[in-house]
């Protein structure tokens, strides 16, 4: 019964409304609760502009979940499969997470790295939460000693 | 037959290069961070080679995923013309 890390990362489609997206994100949030999976950080970067467009959108909301799971839970196996059936998905990656990649998050989460961060999810419009994510994203990895 | 001339060539003196995730300790290379990620890769939005960014074998493999991991989620772009 080993317990891992995992992060995941979902695009969904820039249609939504602010309240479709909030029930969007806790219906996965409520998946990962009620398998087995304990949440430990949500985030949101809302608007985000896209490299490259995807089903011809160029922006899509950003929705990173952080959490521990076993890894011989089917967990993994229903949140992609939820993740397909919905067409509000644009795109998801899910990904287990080293132990230096959970420092390296704490770290992230907690502001370490030197910056005048303004915590993404207590930003409460979307318009202020982009700028708001492309300030903080810039500096975190050179400031790391 | 006259002896060639023997070319003395004067050695470039170059800054050693040195992999700055050994220099500065960083451990995990954030894929969500596209900003970070530009330092490894050309205008074409190509992955940079070793010999160029002076990155170890460990951290360049560590890299590539994690370029990979960005293209993915589409903060950057799997093909590009003029990125920088």
């Amino acid at each position: 019964m080993a317990k891992t890390n995992y992060e995941s990362v979902v695009i969904l489609t820039p249609v939504l409304s602010e309240k479709m997206l909030q029930e969007a994100a806790n219906s996965f949030e409520k998946l990962i609760t009620e398998n087995g999976g304990e949440l430990i950080h949500k985030e949101n970067w809302g608007l985000t502009k896209m490299a490259y467009p995807i089903q011809s959108k160029t922006t899509g909301f950003y929705q990173i979940f952080e959490f521990v799971a076993d890894t011989e839970t089917e967990l993994i196996d229903k949140l992609e499969l939820a993740y397909r059936r919905d067409e509000q998905v644009l795109r998801y990656l899910t990904i287990k997470l080293d132990k230096h990649a959970v420092k390296y998050n704490e770290r992230r989460r907690n502001g370490e790295f030197n910056k005048p961060k303004q915590k993404k999810e207590d930003a409460p419009a979307i318009e202020q939460a982009s700028p708001a994510k492309a300030e903080a994203e810039v500096t975190p990895q050179e400031s790391e000693d | 037959m006259a002896k060639r001339k023997r070319y003395t060539r004067t050695p470039v003196v170059r800054p050693k290069k040195y992999c700055r995730f050994k220099k500065s300790g960083i451990k995990y290379i954030d894929y969500k961070n596209p900003d970070f990620l530009m330092a490894f890769i050309n205008e074409q939005g190509k992955l940079l080679p070793r010999r160029i960014t002076g990155t170890s074998l460990k951290y360049q493999r560590k890299v590539a995923t994690a370029v990979k991991r960005c293209r993915h989620i589409a903060l950057l772009p799997y093909v590009a013309d003029e990125m920088k």
